[in-house]
């Protein structure tokens, strides 16, 4: 079994790029992307696992980073929102009016870029089972729902 | 508005969250060290625990020392050797006489409890002092220029030393109007000489120390004619300011302005009390107490209508407020000033099918019941209240419009840059607005509150663009040789009117215009606009009469649910929303700010609340027990809009940021209570509240 027991140098691969990065063996995964890589797209929000505004995709798996060591992804693959150019569902979202603050959007994102690469054409238990994992304050769901239908339906490509 | 609290508790501590010591560190890991190495000692002081318990005859007295705080305002009254921080009444007509003539007569009393904002992001700033004792501030805060204010008054630091600075703010809704955190971290800078602290809430810090949403406790009496309408109301609030009061005093002024509901009632006798209790202190929430003072008139509407077996939609269309009426503060309505009721429930009756009845069987138990509620809310900014605008150009003749608003989620800077496109009638394109706020480079915007932003900057753009068009023109009609009033400005060029083939762009004008031998004229073309709210004033102490706002949204709402009455659970169908926002700026946007505000009104009147132990201790810091609402879970949402124009504001547009989430809970419990044939008087309505309510508390 892999164990870290004292403050290492590690590899990481994030959005298709090896980093390398010193770590504790309690670091967790978003601290390691805010402060190390500077990578601020996930969000913190609860650190708690409550409210999902640090999504990241690991192995294509949507992931809160806040409950995830970092040293539990060595050998992963990470993608964060920077790592997203230009997904439909990015697209969606403007065009929904899926976001108003912002604060949230990056996790959203992740959930549903992943369940629509996961699930091509997934029942609306399985949509509202995956988005229920994250939190908006702003908007009122039913915007962030029209985004990611468009997107499964393909009609924003 | 009470300068009642300490950045760090001096001596006694009044709340369960409140900041009594600072550590820095280098790391936050180390920081966390040192916390838990603290040893505090308690005497435990006895407990208010509510509002009520705090106007008991023997209940200890939070601020024994109110009679040496400073007030920043003249119309604040407090009540010294008591839990009473402030009191504002409402004394219109004769209640006496309004109940004399009342066929019936309704009490009822209500009890709402403090809840959060859960902004996604919490309260974070960056401090340091600089070398020459320049204080440099970043902050998540919807109010940087009272941060500054504040700071100055507090530490006693010049004004153009102190530089605030605000990003994109995640989320807001009023929690990010109070300035807390930024005193801390400018201590903790100067006891570390000057370098730079970074303080961000956990989210439990974030519920328990950081303000929260007012608790309200009421007692209303309501009297009407057998035809409906009403001829009097009486009213107590009890707004629980927590340990320090913040902007409880506006809170509770906000309250009475408004306290009738958008009806007409001729006698109205109306005292708001701001109270101390030992919770954790409360400030501007999203819809400023017009959520609560709602609740509690709405649920009186649908009593009434249910003593008298008349349609809860008529009886209110019946009192509506119309043009030559007053409102509570004596204010005379006008279609311009009001906007139109009538229409809007006319609208929603529509919308939501009224119709085909408000309850209906659906078998296995369950049964399917609408309830509806009206809002309106107009400001409570000070008459002082300022925003500016300037406009520089580029070379290419784009524009930059600088403004100091905050933008925290309603898309208000793309407001601005509609406004200021649709003056000057060029691309929206090719104007751009600062996104950040820096108080040193930006004109003021008072506060980044109250759903006024449109309205104060927009003012202040439409000024601004005026004196471009100005100077545009000036400059042009020396060039053409023509009087700049023969001119037009269009599509970023100057045309003369009668042969616009005879033009200049803007390119070549705004930053002065080259004749061809080298000779320049002009210079930059700077755009200045300045607002000031102005004709508004304090509200008389004795009667409340005066004017508080210029202007009022209003609007009718409706909740469908499914409920089932063997479990006392429900879920949400339909939730409705018909405002009248004078002039819809941004409907995209406008739809999706009523939609929001309609799902955290869900939220509230669902399930969001704080609870404490015997000592007041707040029991849900944490998102794993305060709910908020969740994808799925949500109702299918129905917006339209009314507009009835305001005629002074920019394009006639209301404020319609906050108003979604008035009179939603109102609705929810007019709905369950007529499913549940209960009186559902207090929030939140969880299955257990229903269930207690209606047994007892004995299954």
């Amino acid at each position: 079994m892999f164990a870290l027991s004292k403050r290492s140098l590690i590899k990481l691969n994030v959005n298709q790029e090896e980093y390398e990065v010193f770590i504790r063996p309690s670091d967790i995964l978003l601290f390691t992307l805010r402060e190390q890589l500077g990578l601020t797209g996930a969000k913190p929000g609860c650190y708690n696992g409550d409210c999902g505004a640090c999504t990241v995709l690991v192995d294509g798996l949507p992931v809160k980073s806040c409950l995830m060591l970092t040293a539990e992804a060595i050998g992963k693959q990470i993608t964060t929102v920077e790592g997203l150019k230009d997904a439909p569902i990015q697209k969606a979202f403007i065009e929904q009016f899926a976001f108003q603050c912002g604060y949230c959007t990056s996790g959203f994102l992740m959930v549903c870029h992943a369940l629509a690469n996961r699930h091509p054409n997934p029942p609306d238990i399985v949509i509202d089972e995956w988005l229920q994992s994250n939190i908006c304050r702003c908007t009122s769901y039913e915007e962030i729902g029209n985004a990611i239908r468009k997107v499964l339906s393909g009609t924003c490509k | 508005m009470i300068e009642d609290r300490p950045p760090l508790a001096r001596k006694k501590v009044r709340y369960y969250g409140e900041p009594i010591a600072l550590v820095v560190a280098d790391s936050d890991f180390t920081a966390a060290k040192a916390v838990s190495l603290i040893q505090v000692e308690y005497k435990p002081l006895p407990v208010v625990n509510s509002p009520s318990q705090a106007l008991e005859k023997d209940a200890p007295v939070l601020h024994e020392q109110m009679i040496l705080y400073h007030l920043t305002s003249e119309d604040i009254y407090p009540e010294l050797n008591t839990n009473i921080c402030d009191r504002k009444k409402i004394r219109k007509g004769d209640v006496k006489q309004g109940f004399a003539a009342s066929d019936i007569i309704l009490d009822s009393t209500f009890t709402l409890p403090q809840s959060d904002h859960i902004a996604m992001e919490t309260r974070a700033v960056h401090a340091r002092i600089d070398a020459d004792g320049t204080v440099f501030i970043k902050t998540s805060s919807q109010t940087p220029f009272s941060v500054r204010e504040s700071i100055s008054q507090t530490f006693n630091i010049n004004l153009d030393k102190i530089i605030v600075e605000v990003p994109f703010v995640g989320g807001g809704f009023g929690g990010k109007a109070p300035v807390q955190l930024e005193l801390l971290a400018y201590m903790a800078s100067k006891a570390v000489g000057g370098k730079e602290v970074k303080m961000i809430n956990s989210r439990e810090q974030d519920i328990a120390s950081s303000p929260c949403r007012m608790g309200l406790e009421a007692t209303v009496k309501l009297g009407a004619a057998k035809n409906g309408m009403i001829q009097a109301v009486q009213i107590t609030y009890l707004l629980d300011t927590g340990a320090y009061s913040d902007v409880g005093p506006r809170l509770i002024k906000a309250m009475i302005v408004d306290c009738t509901g958008p009806y007409n009632i001729p006698n109205v006798w109306c005292d708001a009390l701001c109270v101390y209790t030992n919770h954790p202190y409360v400030t501007s929430f999203r819809g400023f107490s017009h959520a609560s003072s709602a609740f509690c008139i709405e649920r009186m509407m649908d009593k009434l209508a249910h003593a008298l077996q008349m349609d809860p939609a008529e009886i209110r269309a019946k009192n509506a407020l119309q043009p030559g009426n007053t409102s509570p503060t004596q204010v005379k309505i006008t279609p311009s000033i009001f906007g139109n009721l009538t229409a809007c429930i006319d609208k929603l009756k529509a919308l939501i099918n009224w119709d085909e009845g408000t309850m209906i069987e659906v078998g296995n138990g369950k049964v399917r019941a609408k309830g509806m509620a009206c809002l309106w809310k107009t400001s409570n900014s000070p008459p002082n209240a300022v925003s500016g605008v300037l406009l520089t150009f580029n070379t290419d003749g784009s524009i930059n419009l600088n403004c100091g608003c905050v933008e925290c989620g309603p898309g208000m800077k793309t407001t601005a840059a509609q406004i200021l496109s649709e003056k000057l009638k060029m691309d929206i394109n090719r104007i751009s607005v600062n996104m950040e706020v820096n108080t040193k480079y930006n004109p003021e915007h008072w506060k980044t509150v109250a759903s006024m932003t449109t309205y104060m900057v927009g003012r202040a753009v439409l000024r601004a663009a005026e004196d471009v068009i100005q100077q545009l023109k000036n400059l042009a009609a020396a060039v053409l040789k023509c009087p700049p009033e023969d001119l037009e400005v269009a599509n970023e060029q100057v045309s003369v009117r009668q042969d616009p083939s005879l033009f200049l762009q803007f390119k070549d004008l705004v930053h002065g215009y080259q004749y061809p031998n080298g000779n320049s004229v002009g210079g930059q073309i700077l755009g200045r606009g300045s607002f000031i709210m102005g004709d508004l004033n304090l509200l008389d102490q004795e009667t409340g009469a005066g004017k508080s706002g210029p202007y009022w949204t209003v609007g009718a709402q409706a909740v469908e649910i499914e409920y089932d009455r063997k479990d006392y659970t429900y879920r949400f169908v339909k939730a409705a929303t018909v405002l009248d926002a004078g002039k819809v700026l941004n409907p995209k946007m406008a739809e999706g700010l009523v939609k929001g505000g309609m799902c955290m009104g869900l939220g509230l009147g669902s399930r969001e609340s704080f609870s404490y132990d015997k000592d007041g201790k707040v029991l849900d810091t944490s998102l794993r027990t305060y709910k908020v609402m969740h994808f799925g879970e949500t109702p299918q949402y129905l917006v339209e809009f009314v507009e009835t124009p305001e005629i002074d504001a920019p394009y006639q547009a209301r404020g319609i940021a906050e108003h979604g989430i008035i009179g939603i809970p109102a609705a929810l419990a007019n709905a369950l209570s007529l499913a549940a044939q209960a009186e559902l008087d207090e929030l939140p309505l969880t299955p257990e509240t229903i269930w207690r309510i209606k047994t007892g508390g004995c299954s």
